[in-house]
């Protein structure tokens, strides 16, 4: 064999000065680029992890407020003239209809009006006679006394209380605060009612349950198609131009823009299937559309991380090719597969625009019962919050900002939880 | 020679081997006999078709996309390529060791139980745990394990991992076990352990091993065959091939000139 390269040329080389200037001149670059490498990496962290702050406490700092509201001291001195109701009714089968029929939203005002003065019954949120109702509902011998009930106050006078107010709500409620009449109290309403026009009447438990029925349906399609495509294109399909192609179109659609899929579902779930519009069979059946694509681009990578050699194994001691999935593919891409559908589900939780084309931005104001009933969800609800006048509306928008987080933050924290359970060390 | 070569009852033989990765030859005309009572040693440089022509025989080259067997290769006088073969079965019938140790990451009980619970092999959990007893006893890893059935297959040692494999395959009642360089990833007391253990197995399995260690067919085979870029060089007697073989190209490997 000849070489091109004379065969005395590594012996006309000179030796190499690994102690010489321009060698030290490169360690020190190598060095210094290293150092450079180190401080970039930190400094994006600290700046991710700096925004991260930002938002959680300024979403804190607003959405706080958002579940406390201001309430008003109201004396009723009991029996009240338009009231008829009878106590002893209260213990029988119709109490209900007694409660129903008892007038209380005069006996409210009325009493609002004697206890705060003059304009007392706009101190108070009109929804107040609910609590009255309650508090006899919880213990009808009040109804022969004097009692002091704190009602919710009214949009006005809660944010003067949260020193957002108009002047005059403002001089209104530093009287009633003067006179001890006013107090700051857990707003309950807020995580079990649904969206109302009152600010003091809205809740997030409607937005929140229709996310959680959207979800469940979103899950319930997505995961398993997704799952199995990934399966079938990995373990059976042959490699062909079709499968490239089916590889590329999943690719492209995991990248579509999230309206153009709520276009999709307008057109095919409501127009075509005549499906419940505005509701989370509908919602999940769209958002199922975007977030397949993302678990079978994740479920792909993590059965491609299955090591040929365990495949081998089960075929080799006479496995049929679908034990060798479901026995040993599977229960080992799962923690992978479980990554990438914590992602598409968390995009989805968060998604807006898909469910505004399919109707889900209508104003609700009872819970769904179920996935066929009208819903919205919960960044809809931030939306359409956000968009109110009101000034009282923005703490609420934060309040279910923080809801949100919170929702996101529990479902990873379980999907997390299963991944380490199933994860599989070697 | 020859005479001496087909004493025992043929367990498989292959007639006629051809083995195409899709144009590409790699396996040319091979023929070669495997019975219960010798083990046979599969030996020749990377790259001759040694472990391709072994994966045919339990039809694990199927796997590969773009292979191709032609010829015939019997078991029990049946053509393992026949449509009516069912290949599952076949891999059952026709164990396999594979040169990486790969254990399941299940608990040292369950790699054992797997293939008898998949094949039915046991009609209680009595019967499997005598099943896995006797495997591991078999496979001389009981005194090892014993006491920690339930720890991870994984967290043995390389050369226990591969005994749990071997232990693994003839838990089946396998007919024929095919070793792909089972000891190549191995210590040296580990792989005198296996080649122990590879002449405890020998008469009640037809063995064929392929291995890189000329010392090592030289040890546990009474056969061996030796491939040189796909074709079958020679095929003797073990003895033989080592001491006096027929072609230059057998005693020129040998004798470590290549490969």
């Amino acid at each position: 064999m000849t070489s091109p390269v004379p065969a005395d040329s590594f012996a006309k080389r000179t030796p190499t000065d690994w102690k010489g200037q321009a060698m030290q001149k490169r360690i020190a670059r190598r060095y210094a680029s290293e150092k450079r490498f180190r401080l970039l990496g930190l400094a994006s962290i600290v700046l991710s992890a700096g925004f991260l702050a930002f938002l959680l406490i300024s979403m804190l700092g607003n959405g706080i407020s958002g579940f406390t509201r201001t309430e008003v001291g109201v004396k009723f001195t009991f029996p009240i003239a338009p009231m008829v109701i009878d106590p002893a009714m209260l213990k029988g089968p119709q109490a209900e209809q007694v409660l129903a029929s008892a007038n209380l939203p005069a006996v409210t005002a009325q009493a609002a009006d004697q206890t705060l003065g003059k304009g007392g019954e706009a101190m108070i949120s009109s929804n107040a006679w609910l609590t009255v109702r309650d508090a006899i509902r919880k213990d009808p011998s009040i109804l022969q006394q004097t009692v002091m009930l704190y009602l919710p106050a009214s949009a006005d006078i809660d944010l003067a209380a949260k020193g957002h107010g108009s002047p005059s709500a403002e001089a209104a409620y530093a009287r009633l605060k003067e006179k001890g009449q006013a107090r700051r109290a857990f707003n309950s309403t807020f995580l079990t009612a649904s969206d109302a026009t009152d600010a003091t009447q809205v809740g997030i438990w409607g937005a929140f349950k229709g996310s959680l029925l959207t979800m469940l349906v979103t899950l319930a399609l997505s995961f398993p198609v997704g799952v199995l495509a990934a399966l079938y294109l990995e373990e059976y399909a042959p490699r062909n131009r079709w499968t490239d192609m089916i590889e590329v179109s999943i690719n492209n659609l995991a990248a579509v823009p999230s309206i153009i899929f709520g276009l999709l579902g307008l057109a095919v779930f409501l127009n075509l299937m005549n499906l419940p519009r505005s509701a989370p069979l509908v919602g999940g059946m769209t958002m199922a559309l975007m977030t397949m694509p993302v678990i079978v681009i994740a479920g792909r990578n993590a059965i491609k991380a299955v090591p040929p050699s365990i495949r081998d194994a089960a075929l080799g001691i006479g496995a049929s090719p679908v034990q060798v999935v479901f026995h040993h593919v599977l229960p080992l891409a799962l923690p992978g597969i479980m990554t990438g559908t914590i992602i598409g589900a968390a995009r989805a939780l968060g998604e807006t625009a898909p469910l505004l084309m399919i109707g889900m931005r209508a104003f609700i104001a009872t819970p769904p019962g179920g996935v066929t009933d009208p819903a919205t969800v919960l960044p809809v609800q931030i939306f359409l919050w956000s968009d109110e006048i009101s000034k009282s509306f923005v703490e609420k928008t934060s309040a279910a900002i923080i809801v949100l987080l919170l929702f996101l933050l529990g479902m990873n924290s379980i999907a997390i939880y299963l991944r380490n359970k199933f994860e599989k060390r070697w | 020679m020859t005479e001496q070569l087909t004493p025992a009852p043929l367990k498989m033989a292959a007639r006629n081997v051809n083995v195409f990765y899709g144009e590409k030859q790699a396996i040319k005309n091979v023929s070669i006999d495997i019975d219960n009572d010798h083990v046979i040693a599969f030996i020749g440089p990377s790259g001759c078709g040694k472990s391709t022509f072994l994966r045919t025989l339990n039809r694990m080259n199927d796997t590969v996309a773009g292979a191709r067997v032609e010829g015939d290769i019997t078991l029990d006088g049946e053509n393992i390529y026949d449509p009516s073969m069912d290949v599952v079965q076949l891999r059952a019938r026709v164990g396999m060791v594979f040169q990486k140790p790969n254990p399941f990451p299940k608990s040292i009980y369950d790699n054992i139980a797997y293939g008898p619970r998949i094949h039915g092999l046991a009609s209680s959990k009595a019967d499997l745990d005598v099943i896995v007893e006797s495997s591991l006893r078999r496979a001389g890893l009981w005194e090892e394990v014993k006491d920690r059935l339930k720890d991870s297959g994984t967290a043995l040692s390389g050369g226990q991992q591969q005994r749990l494999c071997i232990g693994r395959a003839i838990a089946v009642e396998p007919e024929v076990i095919l070793m792909d360089e089972p000891c190549s990833a191995l210590d040296p007391i580990a792989t005198a352990k296996i080649e122990e253990l590879i002449h405890e197995l020998r008469g009640r399995y037809a063995i064929a091993i392929v291995t890189h260690n000329m010392q090592q067919a030289a040890r546990v085979s009474q056969r061996t065959a030796f491939f040189h870029l796909g074709t079958l060089v020679e095929y003797g007697v073990t003895s033989e091939i080592f001491t006096n073989p027929r072609e230059d190209r057998t005693k020129d490997y040998i004798t470590g000139r290549y490969g």
